[in-house]
């Protein structure tokens, strides 16, 4: 019965990826161009920013949503559920709106700046950048995160930090001792997922800049504008691995249900 | 915010220069064929994930062993891989196919790539819990056809599943941008493609409007997916 599936997966994802494989490696370098990345001062340089902007963005993402999710999910309050329909509105959103809504606000007529040169006489113009970058994938990693997070603090049973309570732990000590260890999972594999859809990223990047440094834009640059077929291809079999990787590794650690998506 | 700037005279010069629909029409005169082609590839997305995504999730439901999880690992890959990497592959292997690489086709086959994990996975978690296997001894005890289970006992009862997993297809189907613009020509623009053009080439209400017109269309059906959504933990738990 999956025969079907199958078929449409081999002819459309499984050939074209091992083209993709052969197409690498038959540049002017061979089979080193899948070393390229490394060993060129360039994409390595491009490796190292998107990989830092992914972690960072994963982390921040993290720690926010686990503060907002703790206390989405542990306080009622009028219009609580809208808020929290609102909010995961953006997961749906492709990566070019979400470009353009950092560039409306921070832009070069964006909302930040007008404010910024109206109360200090100096526009703060940051969209086009790495920081505008880092500000539209927290916006689409957010919601997805704080989902997971509040889902698995409404799992938590409530007994265990009634527990620690009794036994005299402060708030910080049920946090740390009860309430982190029993989201570690939930964190792992958000995190992950956050990770691999933020380096794998094309649109935001697309819309903010053509030239901000990050692989996938490198790969694309190198495809459109260079027609350097191969270097493309073994940069994007490179970035394919490292986020396949990364999901595959949160999964052994924290268990199954981690997947990308966006 | 950038709704506002939509409907806004002249951004500018801000509200106060007057609010206007000029640009919503001027969208629709420019651009309202990729909104019709972006409705009809995650239509026939849908189709093609039904079609592909519920024998599969039943095959994946009723025998688990490693094979099967191995093929289920293999077709959430296109989700793990970046939208990029897969695009490049199909464009190397087809691009040369020139009939394909112009038709909305091809773009119709990094949709379907991408959003059949979302499918499967919906229908199989209500596979998994509603407890296909003991329904189906009853019909076949009954001298039901494997066709006749599969249309009249498996099908009704993972509706659930397959309508969430149908919001969520169109929804990111509707959406999809990073292997769109790699398989797009000028001649089937969809709808993101479309914003990424008018954002690069067009005035900011333009573009405004544009998003407008795209929020109004994909915000329904994600408050039709949480819902569902909601609806099948509830009924699953």
């Amino acid at each position: 019965m999956a025969v079907p599936a199958l078929a449409v997966f081999a002819a459309f994802w499984l050939l074209p990826m091992g083209r993709l494989l052969v197409v690498g490696a038959s540049g002017p370098d061979g089979v080193k161009a899948y070393l390229a990345v490394v060993t060129n001062a360039n994409y390595f340089r491009s490796l190292v920013s998107t990989v830092a902007l992914s972690a960072g963005v994963s982390v921040a993402t993290i720690a926010i949503s686990l503060v907002a999710g703790i206390f989405l999910q542990r306080n009622r309050f009028p219009g609580r559920g809208l808020l929290v329909s609102l909010m995961t509105l953006p997961l749906a959103f492709p990566g070019v709106v979400v470009g353009f809504m950092v560039i409306l606000l921070a832009g070069r007529q964006g909302l930040i700046g007008e404010v910024t040169s109206r109360l200090f006489d100096a526009k703060l113009v940051f969209a086009y950048g790495m920081a505008g970058l880092f500000m539209g994938y927290l916006y689409f990693s957010i919601p997805r995160v704080i989902l997971t997070v509040m889902a698995s603090v409404e799992k938590l049973d409530p007994a265990l930090e009634e527990a620690a309570r009794s036994l005299g732990a402060s708030t910080w000590q049920v946090t740390r001792d009860v309430i982190l260890p029993a989201l570690t999972p939930a964190i792992i594999s958000s995190g992950a997922i956050c990770f691999a859809t933020s380096m794998g990223a094309f649109g935001t990047a697309f819309t903010l800049a053509t030239q901000i440094n990050v692989l996938p834009l490198t790969i694309y640059n190198e495809f459109t504008n260079y027609a350097n077929f191969a270097m493309a291809a073994s940069l994007s079999i490179v970035l394919g691995v490292i986020t396949w990787a990364a999901l595959a590794a949160a999964r052994s650690l924290a268990g199954a249900g981690v997947a990308a998506a966006g | 915010m950038s709704i506002l700037a939509g409907v806004t005279s002249n951004y500018f010069v801000g509200v106060k220069s007057g609010l206007t629909l000029r640009w919503v029409a001027q969208v629709w005169e420019l651009y309202s064929e990729t909104i019709w082609r972006s409705i009809w590839i995650a239509l026939a997305c849908l189709a093609c994930t039904v079609v592909l995504g519920v024998p599969a999730a039943y095959a994946l439901a009723r025998v688990q062993n490693r094979w099967t999880r191995l093929i289920e690992e293999l077709l959430t890959l296109p989700v793990a891989v970046p939208g990029l990497a897969t695009a490049l592959g199909l464009i190397i292997l087809y691009g040369g196919w020139r009939e394909f690489r112009g038709s909305w086709l091809f773009i119709l086959v990094g949709h379907v790539l991408f959003t059949l994990p979302f499918m499967m996975r919906s229908v199989l978690a209500v596979m998994l819990a509603v407890d296909l296997k003991t329904l189906e001894e009853a019909a076949a005890s009954l001298g039901a056809s494997f066709g006749r289970r599969f249309a009249t006992v498996v099908v009704p009862n993972v509706r659930p599943g397959i309508l969430a997993g149908a919001l969520m297809v169109v929804t990111l189907s509707m959406g999809e941008f990073n292997l769109t613009w790699m398989l797009h020509t000028p001649l089937t623009k969809t709808l993101p493609v479309g914003l990424a053009d008018s954002y690069a080439s067009m005035r900011l209400e333009i573009g405004s409007a544009y998003t407008l017109i795209f929020l109004v269309m994909i915000v329904p059906l994600l408050v039709a997916l949480q819902w569902a959504s909601g609806r099948t933990s509830r009924k699953a738990a």
